[in-house]
């Protein structure tokens, strides 16, 4: 394939200058959906379209580019994107937190916590947080302007009735800076905490839903609860099974079919790291390979 | 006819990221100041600052305000429409960006678009080059740590009465980048200000 065909980081000019402009006002108004034409990508939608056109349109030659789905650094979406702006934006790539200006995500926010001059770039398939509870886009763009929640607030409700407890395990929902009830993408709700006053800029691109929205850093992001059911993180009963972590987002991996299983890191480069210091879970028998 | 065509960034992919890249951490941080130093030359009155910010943001999509000194010269519509093609408007309230190159010719807040409730992102960016001399101010809100005190080169008058009103009006609002020396600083909407 002819690379030099491309524009830098793939997208036009004019693309970049309409997506730059969104990127610019969804700050401005912190969890508020904004409208953007969003383009066909060299990949279907459902696979990152909206990170992949928000990354496009921010990234330059001095950047550097990790690229996680599900937490991971070494599987297909992530493998696939990270490849394509090596090619495109001919940037460095790494899989390495700490190291990356820019964290293109897809359902997790990374363990480690991000830092000043970071920016965390989220794929989301439904922006809309009250689209399953209203699926008229006019009726929810002006309940967002009428901040009218309380459809929300009855969804919890119907959880606790239902289930004793929010059953609401991913996508749960946020509201900023007071003002905007958000989707925070389908990461766990454990990833939620990370989201309020984040030194990262966190930034959300929605494809296929023709949506961008932002998150400035040092802003309040609020899990919605009531006061007899307060918001909780999901906790583990143990350890990651090949680093011993504690307090991080475990994945149950099926390790045969007599019900054997193992609780393993969901961050890869977290879990990999901690091996280098010498952690060792129980299931640890040999170090793994690094991703790449 | 060569003022029109030159001036340009050299490169304009790199050029428009480094310039967008500067304008979007100082919206994401505000009060602080990035450098948004390029090799964009456009004709006086309108400088180098607006200029660049202009090839940044603007093209056929967007209309543009430009104040009486930008208005009046056709080096500078020329220029414009060469390079971004940008339409421009002489109704404040119907821009998506507004170039202003002196606080004194700087619209009230609220005649400039403040977009709706539905849509608060039709609203106008004021993009102004600011004369010499700092105000000492405190600034709070999303993008800043506690608070921040510093010194911006603040529009005088009653620049901050209108600035609260204008914050009174969240989610509807005007933003403004304000451009010197090649830096810029940006206050969104959902900044507060107070004097230090």
């Amino acid at each position: 394939m002819n690379v030099a065909a491309y524009n830098f980081a793939y997208l036009d000019e004019q693309t970049k200058r309409m997506i730059r402009r969104a990127i610019l006002k969804a700050i401005a108004v912190p969890g508020y959906q904004v409208p953007f034409a969003s383009r066909e990508m060299p990949m279907p939608y459902g696979w990152g379209t909206g990170g992949v056109q928000i990354t496009a349109s921010i990234i330059g030659p001095e950047d550097v580019l990790k690229v996680i789905d599900q937490g991971a650094d070494d599987t297909t979406n992530a493998v696939s994107i990270r490849a394509f702006f090596a090619k495109v934006a001919n940037v460095a790539v790494t899989t390495h937190t700490a190291e990356a200006s820019i964290i293109q995500t897809r359902h997790r926010i990374p363990e480690r916590t991000l830092t000043e001059g970071q920016v965390l770039v989220y794929q989301v398939p439904i922006p809309e947080p009250l689209r399953y509870l209203e699926p008229r886009e006019t009726e929810t763009r002006k309940m967002h302007a009428l901040e009218e929640y309380g459809l929300m607030h009855v969804k919890l409700y119907e959880d606790i009735a239902k289930h004793g407890r929010i059953a609401t395990t991913y996508a749960y929902p946020v509201k900023v800076e007071g003002r905007y009830v958000m989707d925070p993408s389908p990461t766990p709700k454990f990833d939620n905490p990370k989201m309020h006053m984040s030194e990262a800029l966190q930034l959300f691109g929605a494809g296929r839903e023709k949506r961008i929205y932002a998150v400035p850093p040092y802003t309040e992001v609020v899990s919605l609860d009531f006061e007899d059911h307060p918001f909780e993180i999901q906790h583990f009963e143990e350890p990651c099974a090949l680093c011993g972590a504690t307090g991080v987002y475990l994945d149950e991996v099926i390790l045969d079919d007599h019900g054997g299983h193992m609780f393993v890191c969901s961050d890869t480069d977290n879990c990999e790291d901690r091996r280098e210091h010498g952690h060792r879970g129980t299931l640890a028998g040999h170090a793994l390979e690094a991703a790449e | 006819m060569d003022a029109v065509i030159e001036g340009g960034f050299t490169d304009r992919v790199l050029g428009a990221q480094s310039v967008f890249r500067a304008t979007m951490d100082a919206l994401a941080r505000p009060g602080t100041v990035q450098s948004i130093a390029s090799d964009a030359a456009p004709p006086a009155p309108l400088t180098q600052e607006l200029g660049a910010l202009a090839l940044t943001l603007c093209d056929q999509d967007t209309l543009v305000w430009l104040d009486p000194v930008l208005a009046s010269s056709e080096a500078v519509t020329g220029w414009l429409a060469f390079h971004c093609g940008a339409p421009l408007t002489a109704d404040p309230s119907q821009a998506q960006f507004a170039l202003v190159t002196e606080a004194r010719h700087l619209p009230k807040l609220d005649v400039l678009g403040q977009g709706t409730d539905e849509y608060p992102d039709r609203s106008t960016t004021v993009v102004l080059a600011a004369a010499a001399g700092t105000q000492r101010v405190t600034l709070k809100g999303p993008g800043i740590k506690n608070r921040l005190d510093t010194e911006l080169p603040l529009p005088g008058g009653d620049f901050l009465a209108q600035w609260a009103d204008n914050r009174e009006r969240f989610p509807r609002g005007i933003d403004i980048l304000i451009v010197r020396d090649g830096a810029l600083v940006a206050l969104p909407r959902t900044t507060r200000i107070s004097e230090a």
